[in-house]
């Protein structure tokens, strides 16, 4: 059979998009909202003015540094969950240090930018460190700093950094707007005789260059090829010579960095002060973007806008007056994703596709 | 499904046939095994020898092909189905759970199967509060009387030898109701005694019982089996009496080819000592002491053999050397330059070569191509790397070289080096260790699980070493091996060098009767 795996490839994404659609559906029925508008609003609304599409490059912005950061992890044998408190650890320090410094225009957005990155790697480090002084299970102490990080951030929010102007008890606790000076600038405040609507902050760019550096990082240079070796199979790299802890904390620090730069960009792109619930979750949907990326920093970019369109189609539910309450969103949201992943597994998985290739044989044998 | 045949009498396959993706691991086998017989089945890895065996216990199914037990036919849906027709197999790696007691271990395989039976879950329960410990423990008295296979069934089986342990697998299979064993590599972790008594008693229990006996030892084959099944690529080339055959026949059907292993001839002068190890003591992985005041001196140009077996010290020997693992006391000088508390990395920039026991998962990264792997202890180096940056193009020009000085088998130096076979990654490895042109070479079980074409080419390129004046310990339990390369011989025990043979001085049985703790 001549290109069996192509058809294979398109006949297992049509049955997941089916299957997706009529589970969906089903719920949506349940819920008594009209399936096409609903799905018409989730996959076409993003594409249907380019403010629509700024707002879905805003949202990628975020979950490729992630993404990324989660990929170097990943990659160097260690699992970092702890992206939700990199983040909030960089965005912290940066907050902190932009409220403090006075730097003319592009020097202060860099030594923002860095110290949230700073922040970030700092508070990566340290899972790695007790991974590889003390044993402590990285999933583990991921996940608590994540706690310790959200309950420092809501306490600097609401003492030492909260906004004078907010009266008490009243109104989300916030910080004063940051200078106008350190934000990442607007696209079209950047380049002339834009179409109007192209409005998304220029993180982007950020954001790709920086997946473009940690591939290079990771696959050109030789640092990388020791963390990937130490990550693949730390007796083999220890074996060969290489400092298998070193490589585990350099990664967290660098995986750390990523997200505490997420934070940052977000903060600087998009809220302009600290305020609560910032993060957006991108923490942990990062981490589902760098598998589904193929845990390889450019396979993060087209997974990171494929989120980014359905969480914004489905953020866009309640404007398009879809009857539809916004855990349900969340709740269809999650589904689609399920079920297109385990596509992706089942198309990479060439004993599956084997299997059904040589059942469809024998059945057209029996058939003639 | 018919359960219980009664006796099993015969057992044939017909055109057995078995795809993977990319190969065909077994085409068109047919057998057969008579009451009595015990058949040998040999091949190179890769041969098709362990997927076949896999159909017979069930665990795959054949795209083509029957089997038949006495002249009925058979369909094995699971592992479940070969054992309710009384076939049994022996792994290699031995499946009891160490801080359990022999009947125990017995006892929970019971459990599992009478569970597997099926029926509704009332019923199961009721079966598994069954099993009572003293009837399982007379059953296995029963059994071990029966065919004088002793083991104790309250002992805990960490206590027990390899040897004695794979007893109690056997014991175990019969306990099952095994009438058909199948022995996969049964010899390979036991000491030349333990063989010989294995040997001895497989050879009684085929008066009862049929047996197929998987091994890469003509000899063994030749002293047990009475019929050889041969399978090459897939294909069973061979099969006949083992009687009409010498073992150099069946290796040269086994391969393709005549093979000669290397015998280490030449006498010469050693050369200056290259590594000198005094007083050395090491920790075991659960706090013993694994070495316990070991001295041992290897020259340039000398193959000095490790003899021993497994689980004497011989992992945390080579490890210490390479700084894998902490030295409690004592020294290690590699051409004069001291080792203990050297970094790995250290130790391999002074010129240790090393060739793992492990070589799957601690020789390679697995997941990693072969032309990285064949650069891993070299990566941040000229000329790999330049100005920061890998040299791609650098790496596969090694890799090309290294592929065709050292026959490295592969569709592409881009595969994934774990894909490869167990001669092919020793091939990388000590493609990797050979050009980096160390002063020592730890090579540790260097052939273990090779067939013989790969095994011959190793011996080569060690003696080649050798030549040049690279210091080599050669760690092994294969006393053939050790016999045929070594310039002289050291029997370590219980973390201790007992003694230290000449070429000439050294006897299998010698150094059979000192690896088991005896002084002569």
């Amino acid at each position: 059979m001549k290109h069996f795996k192509a058809y294979y490839t398109a006949g297992v994404i049509i049955l997941a998009s089916l299957l997706a659609f009529a589970v969906s559906s089903l719920i949506l029925c349940l819920l008594g909202a009209n399936v096409f508008d609903t799905f018409y609003v989730i996959f076409c609304y993003p594409f249907s003015s380019l403010k629509n599409l700024s707002g879905v490059i805003n949202i990628m912005t975020p979950l490729i540094l992630v993404g990324v950061g989660i990929c170097v992890a990943y990659r160097s044998g260690i699992i970092n969950i702890g992206g939700e408190g990199q983040m909030l650890m960089g965005l912290l320090t940066g907050i902190v240090v932009a409220l403090h410094i006075d730097l003319p225009a592009p020097f202060g957005l860099i030594a923002v930018l860095m110290m949230g990155m700073v922040g970030g790697a700092l508070w990566g480090a340290l899972p790695g460190i007790l991974r590889t002084r003390f044993g402590v299970s990285e999933l583990l102490s991921t996940v608590m700093f994540n706690y310790i990080a959200a309950q420092l951030y809501a306490y600097a929010l609401r003492v030492p950094l909260l906004d004078p102007s907010v009266s008490s008890g009243s109104g989300d606790p916030q910080t004063v707007k940051l200078a106008s000076s350190l934000w990442l600038p607007r696209i079209n405040d950047m380049v002339e005789g834009l179409p109007k609507g192209v409005r998304f902050h220029s993180g982007i760019f950020v954001a790709l260059i920086l997946s473009v550096l940690i591939f290079l990082f990771m696959w050109k240079t030789p640092v990388g090829f020791k963390m990937r070796a130490a990550g693949s199979s730390d007796r083999a790299a220890r074996y060969g010579g290489i400092n298998v802890n070193r490589h585990l904390v350099l990664a967290m620090l660098i995986s750390g960095a990523c997200c505490g730069l997420a934070g940052m960009v977000e903060i600087l792109g998009v809220h302009h002060r600290g305020i609560g619930n910032c993060t957006g979750g991108y923490g942990f949907s990062g981490i589902v973007v760098a598998l589904f990326g193929g845990l390889h920093p450019l396979g993060v970019i087209p997974a990171a806008f494929f989120f980014a369109v359905i969480s914004y189609g489905c953020s866009a539910l309640q404007i398009n007056k879809i009857p539809v309450p916004s855990n349900m969103i969340d709740v269809l949201q999650g589904l689609v994703i399920l079920i297109i992943v385990a596509a992706k597994l089942i198309i990479s998985n060439p004993y599956l596709m084997d299997r059904v290739k040589r059942r469809i044989e024998s059945f057209r044998k029996e058939a003639a | 499904m018919s359960p219980d045949l009664g006796p099993i009498t015969s057992l044939r396959i017909e055109h057995i046939t078995k795809r993977f993706p990319g190969i065909v691991a077994c085409s068109d086998i047919s057998l057969s095994v008579g009451k009595g017989d015990v058949l040998a089945l040999v091949g190179e890895n890769g041969a098709g020898k362990t997927t076949l065996m896999n159909i017979l216990m069930g665990l795959y199914t054949p795209d083509e092909g029957k089997i038949f037990i006495n002249n009925k036919e058979v369909v094995f849906r699971s592992p479940g189905d070969a054992f309710a027709c009384g076939i049994g197999m022996v792994h290699q790696q031995y499946m009891l759970v160490p801080n359990l007691t022999v009947t125990e271990n017995i006892a929970l395989g019971l459990m599992q199967i009478q569970g597997n039976k099926g029926g509704s879950l009332k019923s199961r329960l009721k079966h598994l509060s069954k099993i009572n410990l003293e009837i399982v423990r007379r059953h296995i008295m029963a059994i071990s009387e029966h065919y004088g296979l002793l083991v104790d069934p309250d002992a805990a089986v960490w206590q027990l030898s390899v040897g004695e342990q794979q007893r109690v697998e056997l014991v175990k299979t019969l306990c099952f109701g095994a009438k058909f064993l199948i022995l996969d590599e049964p010899t390979s972790a036991l000491t030349p005694q333990e063989t010989d008594e294995l040997i001895a008693l497989l050879k009684r229990m085929s008066q009862e019982l049929s047996i197929i006996f998987i091994s890469h030892k003509l000899a063994e084959v030749k002293a047990l089996c009475n019929k050889v099944a041969i399978l090459r690529g897939g294909k069973l080339v061979y099969r006949g009496n083992t009687e009409d055959h010498s073992s150099a026949d069946i290796a040269a059907l086994m391969t393709g080819h005549e093979v000669y292993l290397p015998v280490n001839q030449q006498t010469r002068a050693p050369g200056k000592p290259m590594l000198e190890v005094r007083s050395l003591f090491v920790r075991g992985d659960r706090g013993n002491m694994a070495l316990n005041n070991l001295h041992l001196t290897v020259h340039a140009g000398e193959i000095v053999g490790l003899a021993g077996v497994s689980g004497n010290g011989q992992r945390e020997l080579a490890e210490a050397l390479t700084g894998l693992r902490q030295v409690e006391s004592g020294i290690i000088q590699l051409d004069g330059k001291d080792l203990v508390g050297k970094s790995p990395k250290q130790i391999i920039q002074q010129g240790m070569g090393y060739v793992p026991e492990e070589r799957n998962i601690e020789g390679i990264v697995p997941s990693m191509s072969i032309r990285e792997n064949l650069v891993l202890k070299d990566i941040g180096r000229a000329p790999f790397t330049r100005f920061g940056l890998i040299r791609k193009r650098v790496i596969d020009k090694n890799a090309e070289t290294m592929r065709d000085k050292f026959d490295i088998r592969c569709s592409s130096l881009q595969t994934a080096a774990g894909s490869l076979s167990g001669g092919n990654i020793q091939k990388v490895i000590l493609a990797r260790e050979i050009s980096r042109s160390p002063k020592f070479l730890i090579a540790v079980y260097p052939i273990r699980g090779l067939d013989l074409g790969a095994a011959e080419f190793i011996h080569k390129q060690l003696l080649a070493l050798r030549d040049q004046g690279v210091g080599i310990l050669l760690i092994s339990e294969e006393l053939e091996e050790i016999i045929n390369l070594s310039d002289r011989i050291a029997v370590i025990f219980k973390g201790h060098i007992q003694r230290v043979l000449g070429q000439g001085e050294a006897t299998q049985r010698k150094l059979g009767m000192m690896m088991a703790g005896v002084k002569d």
